[in-house]
Order: C-alpha cells, then sequence, then structure tokens
C-alpha cells in the first residue's frame, strides 16, 4: 500500500495514490475527495524519527568524490527542520558553486530495534520512501565531515511522495534509482550495489543505537551527482516508489 | 510526549514552551578544547582549522533524565563526561543577529553531553556519541533567571570529589554569537536545545561511579555510570 499526507483546504489528510479520469495521477484524501497531485501540499508521509544518513555507500559514487570504501559504514544524523515534502522548493544560496542531490532509498523502521542481527534486520522495517538529500559542497569542512552546515540544511532532506509498505517491496536490494534534472538523466544506480546493504545497516546501527519507529536510514546515493541551479526541477525516482520532485530556487525567493 | 530509551518519566512538555527532543551539540568551543587540538588542525585530515561551527546531533535514544543510569559498554573503560550549558530555543531561529539573538532564548539547562573517547573528529562520532542514554539533560531555568550565561562555571564531581569544570567565559563563542552562527545555516525551533560545548578537558568516568554537574542557578544533573546488565 502506498500512503501520503497532505494538505488541503484548511486540514491534513492520509492520501493515497488515484488514477485521475484524463489518465494523469492524482490523490484520493481519507474522506474520498480526489484532487489532482498539483492541488495538495504534500508533507513528509510519515511521522519523522531519528534521521540518519549514509554517507559514500555506493562503491561507484566513493570513486566519483575519489574515497577508498570504508571498513565502517560511514553516518551522520540530521535535524527535523531540514525535512521537506513532495513538490516542495529547497533554497540554492548564491554564493555557493556545487551545490547537489542525492537520490536515496529510505528505509522505515517500524518496530523497536536493538542489537537486531541482519537476518532478523528487515522485520523491524515499516516501509520505504525516497530520499533527495541535498549537498552544498562549498561548505565542506574536516571537522565530523560531512558537517551540518552542508548536510543540514532547512528544507534540504526531501522525503516521499509514498509510504511503501514493507510488504511491497519484496527485495530493497534490487531497486533501480533514477534522477533528471529538468528531464535529462543525469544519475541511475541500483541498491544491488550498496556497499553496506539494508540488512547490514540496522544490524551495525542498533548494536549502538536503539531504533524506533519512524527512524529513517537514508541509504546513501550513487555516482552522477550534478550541479543544480535556481529553477532546476530534480526529479528522483526508484523502482516501486514513485517519483520525488524538487524545484531548487534562488536567495530572493526566500526573501534574502 | 516521552523521549528516551530508559526514562519513563521524561516529558519534555511544559509551559511556555515544549522541548522538542531536538538537541544539537557543538564541538570545541571551550578554549581549552580548541587548545588541545590545535597543533594538528592544520595537517591532514583536518587541512585547517574549522569555520563555522561544528555541531552534531544527539538524538532522541540518548536523551535522559537527572538519575538515570547510563550504560558503559563492556568493551570500553570511562566514557567521556561533556560537561555543558545547553541553550533551550524561545522562538524559531533564523539569521539571528547580535542584536536579538538573546531574545530567542527561553531558558538554560545542564547537559551531559556523554562521549565514548574517540582518537580524532573527522568522521561524524554517532557510534561514540549516540548511544542510547548519552545525553542526560536537567531542568530548564528561564532565561529570566540567568541574565549572563557566559559567566558561569560548570563544575563536574565524580563521586563526590571535583573531577573538572571550567568558566564559560572560556567559550569561543559565546552564547550569543554561537546563535547567530548557527542560525546563519539552519533554523531553530521553540524547544530545541543547542550546547554551548563541553568544557575541556573532558573528566572521564567508569562504571560504579556517579557524575554531579553543578552550576549556580541551575539544578544539579545526576548520572550514576553503571555496567550493561549481563
Amino acid at each position: 500500500m502506498m500512503r501520503s499526507r497532505v494538505a488541503f483546504a484548511g486540514a491534513v489528510h492520509d492520501a493515497t495514490p488515484h488514477v485521475l479520469p484524463d489518465g494523469t495521477h492524482g490523490v484520493r484524501l481519507a474522506d474520498g475527495r480526489v484532487r489532482a497531485e498539483h492541488e495538495v501540499v504534500w508533507l513528509p508521509p510519515f511521522d519523522v524519527g531519528t534521521i540518519i544518513a549514509l554517507g559514500l555507500n555506493y562503491a561507484d559514487h566513493a570513486r566519483e568524490l575519489a574515497f577508498d570504501a570504508q571498513q565502517e559504514p560511514l553516518v551522520f544524523l540530521k535535524g527535523p527542520g531540514t525535512v521537506l515534502g513532495h513538490r516542495g522548493v529547497t533554497r540554492r544560496p548564491a554564493d555557493v558553486s556545487f551545490m547537489h542531490y542525492e537520490c536515496e532509498l529510505a528505509v522505515i523502521i517500524g518496530r523497536t530495534a536493538r542489537r537486531v542481527s541482519r537476518k532478523d534486520a528487515l522485520a523491524h522495517v515499516a516501509g520505504y520512501c525516497i530520499a533527495n538529500d541535498y549537498a552544498i559542497r562549498d561548505y565542506l569542512e574536516n571537522w565530523y565531515r560531512p558537517n551540518l552546515r552542508v548536510k543540514n540544511r532547512d528544507g534540504a532532506t526531501v522525503l516521499g511522495p509514498w509510504f511503501v509498505d514493507a510488504a511491497d517491496i519484496p527485495d530493497p536490494a534490487a531497486l533501480e534509482l533514477r534522477t533528471t534534472v529538468n528531464g535529462t538523466l543525469t544519475q541511475r544506480g541500483n541498491t544491488r550495489d550498496l556497499i553496506f546493504n539494508v540488512p547490514r545497516l540496522i544490524e551495525y546501527l542498533s548494536g549502538f543505537m536503539t531504533l524506533r519507529a519512524g527512524d529513517v536510514i537514508l541509504t546513501g546515493t550513487p555516482e552522477g551527482v550534478v550541479n543544480v541551479m535556481p529553477g532546476d526541477e530534480v526529479v528522483c525516482a526508484i523502482d516501486g516508489l514513485g517519483r520525488l520532485v524538487n524545484t531548487i530556487a534562488d536567495d530572493a525567493t526566500f526573501g534574502r | 510526549m516521552a523521549f528516551g530509551h530508559n526514562c519513563s518519566g521524561l516529558q519534555l512538555g511544559f509551559a511556555p514552551y515544549r522541548l522538542t527532543g531536538t538537541v544539537y551539540g557543538t564541538l570545541l568551543n571551550h578554549s581549552a578544547a580548541w587548545d588541545a587540538v590545535e597543533g594538528a588542525m592544520h595537517a591532514a585530515p583536518y587541512k585547517g582549522p574549522p569555520k563555522a561551527p561544528v555541531l552534531y546531533v544527539k538524538p532522541r535514544n540518548t536523551l535522559a533524565l537527572s538519575g538515570d543510569a547510563v550504560t558503559v559498554p563492556d568493551d570500553v573503560p570511562e566514557l567521556e563526561v561533556g560537561a555543558s550549558l545547553g541553550i533551550i530555543i524561545g522562538e524559531p531561529a533564523c539569521r539571528l543577529t547580535h542584536a536579538d539573538a538573546m531574545s530567542h532564548v527561553a531558558g538554560y539547562l545542564l547537559v551531559n553531553d556523554i562521549s565514548q573517547p574517540h582518537p580524532d573528529y573527522y568522521r561524524p562520532a554517532i557510534r561514540y556519541k549516540a548511544r542510547d542514554g548519552f545525553c542526560p539533560i536537567g531542568s530548564a531555568s528561564s532565561s529570566d533567571a540567568i541574565p549572563n550565561p557566559d559567566q558561569l562555571q560548570l563544575r563536574v564531581l565524580i563521586d563526590g570529589q571535583p573531577a573538572g569544570g571550567g568558566s564559560l567565559q572560556q567559550m569561543r563563542r559565546s552564547v550569543c554569537r554561537l546563535l547567530v552562527d548557527v542560525t546563519e545555516f539552519m533554523t531553530l525551533s521553540r524547544g530545541d536545545i543547542l550546547t554551548l560545548g563541553a568544557v575541556a578537558p573532558a573528566p572521564r568516568a567508569r562504571a560504579g561511579q556517579t557524575v554531579r554537574i553543578t552550576c549556580e542557578g541551575l539544578t544539579d544533573l545526576l548520572t550514576p555510570f553503571v555496567r550493561a546488565a549481563p
């Protein structure tokens, strides 16, 4: 099952996919109303707990950034102020030269996980969604890198559009990821190439921290990150999870 | 809403604000912490001193209350006690200025920002800083009661004996300056906590010992260190 949360006409609604009479994709609200995708405001599709993100978790992307594969997952955490829904707008500061998207499989925990082995790990997953985990490389510093100024920016962690039940994704290790910028394919990868796959990540993380329902693991991005500019439409798609749309905006849009 | 893994009593909601459970830690703000690393700052892997504040997240599984025991991992002899002032945000804080930053502070509390000692600060230290219970927080005092937070003195007692502490006058960024520099790149919400940074050198404690952090005007923060149950 796919579901999301949208704001419409003064309230927040649970919503499910619905094909409109003209064949385009819309949403059906829990109360039965049907609307086009652009008529509602898309919110993150679940209550987001701790946001755990992976760096350099695809061998090709690690090579792209000239890093050797690491012995231990490169993990960092993000705060709730970074979260943004489908069809949102993300700011690119005027003074930067390299801001890039990162299309990632997001794994949503559904059941408390503490010292879980990899063979039991997937039983703790509630579902999946797409994440677009933006970075601004101009701000990289080698202190707790990637530092928060690079990765913890307001509205730069896009989640959605749908929360997809784990039961609908029988093999999270065989999903293709694709990113387009203004319709041009720029990034393509497959979760089979994860260095640390989903069960191993849950085993590693739950070995020292208790994971709870709503915690989300952004599993890292494959090669193909390119600079994006104000006005660009960035679409991240993953097999079975839909397509997550985001638009880059300039400082003026944010009153700066 | 209750937070924390082992503290059923941790309720974060009370007037006039509600703690969100989001805690950002600040690294190397105390001069003694900076000085201890300064000699290595220009060499690899750092290749230069930090410019922006170096922050990290203490996630919700780390939150605990005064009196809650913290488990020392079996393979670690001691943990670092990061005694810090926690700044409670009272108003949405984005691009604050030196003129308005302090009016966005609701209050203060003590934070025991616990870490497993780690060899360097190059990569995020999640495994060392985000273990369950590694962020005990004390009770809040209103900012009205703490007019000069940068003048405070923190003290750390281990089993009742003085073990460390320091003056917040020794911070490289004051409360005001830290708020300005952090909110330049990220917005803090009402009820978030930003630590001013641990006083250095951070004392270490082992299982069986009890850590007390004190500061005039703030409620003591007590943390017993224990071994994992077999």
